[in-house]
Order: C-alpha cells, then structure tokens, then sequence
C-alpha cells in the first residue's frame, strides 16, 4: 500500500514537472535563409503531377500567344 | 529554362490600365493595394511614354536582403515570393524596393500597417497549389495552371510581356528589328506612337531577313502621332 502511494505521488510529481516545463514558440532562426514554409514548384500538382518538361512545353507555347508576328498571318 | 521575366515595351503601352485592371481582379487585390501599376513620363505631351510596373522579380532582390524575418524565397523559375504568414508588416521591403513593388493594406482610422502584397508573377505562394488558402494570401497560382501572369496576356498591344526571359526577349527583338524597317512618321521628325511601335506583319510572312528594310508604310489613320 505504502508503495503504491510512492508510485502515484512520483508520477504526479513528474507530471506537475511536465506542467512547468516551456516548449519554444520562436523561429530557429538561420540568419540569411529564408524562414517559411516550404513551396512546390508550379508543375508539381496536376494537370502536370511533377512532369517539368510537360510543364516548360506549354509556357513556350503559351508564350509564343504574346507573338503577334506569330498570330497573324 | 530561363527566369521567368516582365519586359515592358515603351513605345506599345498606352496607358489602358488593363494590365493594372486584369491583376486585380484576377488576384481579388483589395482597395488600396496596387500589385502592378502604369507610370507615365511627360504625360500629354508629343514623346510622352508610358511603362507597366511591378515587382521586377529582382536576381538580387533588395527586399529579400533588408527582410528581418526572411520571409522571401526565390523559385527555381526566379520568381520572388513571400510567406504571409510569417511576414511582420514593418516595410523594409518598401523602403528597399526600388519599383515600389511591395503593397501594405491599410486598414483602421490609423493606417495600420498590415502583411506585404505584391506580385507574385501569377505563381501563388507556399501553400498547396490551387487552394483556398493560396487564393486568399497570395491570389490565383496561373503558372501551376499552365498559365502566364494576367497583366501580360491580357495587355492589349502586347505592351508588357510576361515569361521566360529568353523567349520573351526573342518576341520583344524580333518586334524591334521589324518596327526599326519602317522607321519614319507621316510628318516628319523622330518616330514616335504608333508609327515606330508596330512593324507589318506580312514582312513576318515573307521571311524578309533584318537589315534588308521594305519601303515605309504610310501612317494608319487615325495614328496617335
């Protein structure tokens, strides 16, 4: 009886303890990088799903629509 | 591929606002906050030149430097991008920033200060492509779309062009090299306005090589010069 009362007054103890202690709320700051979260590149997600080359294609040609010289015959 | 890039051609813009128009709405920009603008040296007067402006997507971003939480990144296409969330609103960036590029909210009888906006070349921010919460932050993500920054597909004259530096800055040489052919204004004098910022297309067609310049075209009627 005796024991079990010393087993469950350490384990409150280590829980008043666990209450005291203090987890950080800042930034582990890296002075000169860039601190947010992390970016996917634009071909990552669909209609792509990480095909760069795909992706790279059709800017091309998409840009090529800015061509007038291109647009008009 | 090369870095994503705007080029602004001088001699095109006409100072529509469109591109100004098409930002805002396509990103739902709020009151007060000017991702991209139009400025106009010696309005009103025979010479004057309008030029788009926003963020330049600097390779050396001045406003990434002077950040005292460095929350800009640079994608892997050269485009400058923040984190919001992580962004505290004090306007380094603005003081840096030599286009004025970064945008404050400003909300409350005092002008509070709020987070950085600024033009995001169409490409979002860190958050999941497409999503709400990209939309609501940072606007719409065209370039996960397949997509070029609105300002530059919607401009009108194909002023302002938007997109890999290298291809774009082929489109804006081949122009000049056309436009230089025809060369001359219905009066006389320098050209200017419409009589040196559009070449003919049928030049284009022919495969006419630069250098070997057709006859000038008269002026369209109803020319600005």
């Amino acid at each position: 009886m005796k024991l079990y009362a010393l087993v469950v007054l350490a384990g409150a103890l280590l829980l008043g303890i666990a209450g005291c202690s203090e987890r950080s709320q800042v930034v582990n700051y890296k002075q000169g990088t860039y601190q947010g979260k992390p970016d996917t590149p634009p071909y990552a997600g669909p209609p792509y799903n990480g095909d760069r080359a795909a992706w790279e294609r059709a800017m091309a040609v998409r840009a090529q629509g800015q061509n007038e010289y291109k647009r008009t015959k | 591929m090369a870095r994503m890039k705007f080029l602004c051609d001088a001699e095109r813009c006409i100072e529509c606002n469109g591109c100004v128009t098409a930002c805002k709405q396509e990103h739902d920009v709020p009151w007060g906050v000017n991702r991209r603008r139009v400025v106009t040296i010696n309005d009103g007067v025979p010479g004057e030149r309008s030029i788009s402006v926003a963020c330049m997507h600097c390779s050396d971003a001045p406003c990434m430097a002077v950040c005292p939480v460095d929350c800009f990144y640079r994608t892997e296409e050269g485009v400058v991008l923040h984190d919001k969330d992580l962004c505290i609103g004090c306007g380094y960036c603005f003081y840096a920033c030599p286009f004025g590029a970064p945008q404050f909210p400003q909300q409350g009888a005092f002008g509070v200060r709020g987070k950085m906006d600024k033009c995001t070349f169409c490409a979002g921010g860190p958050e999941k492509d497409g999503s709400p919460e990209e939309f609501a932050k940072y606007g719409r993500n065209r370039l996960s779309e397949g997509k070029l920054p609105a300002c530059a597909e919607m401009c009108s004259t194909k002023a302002l062009l938007g997109g890999d530096g290298d291809v774009i800055s082929e489109i804006y040489r081949n122009r000049v090299t056309l436009r230089a052919a025809r060369g001359t204004t219905s009066g006389g004098g320098v050209p200017w306005g419409w009589d040196s910022a559009y070449g003919r297309p049928q030049v284009t067609a022919a495969g006419t090589a630069p250098g070997t310049a057709p006859a000038p075209a008269p002026a369209a009627p109803g020319g600005k010069s």
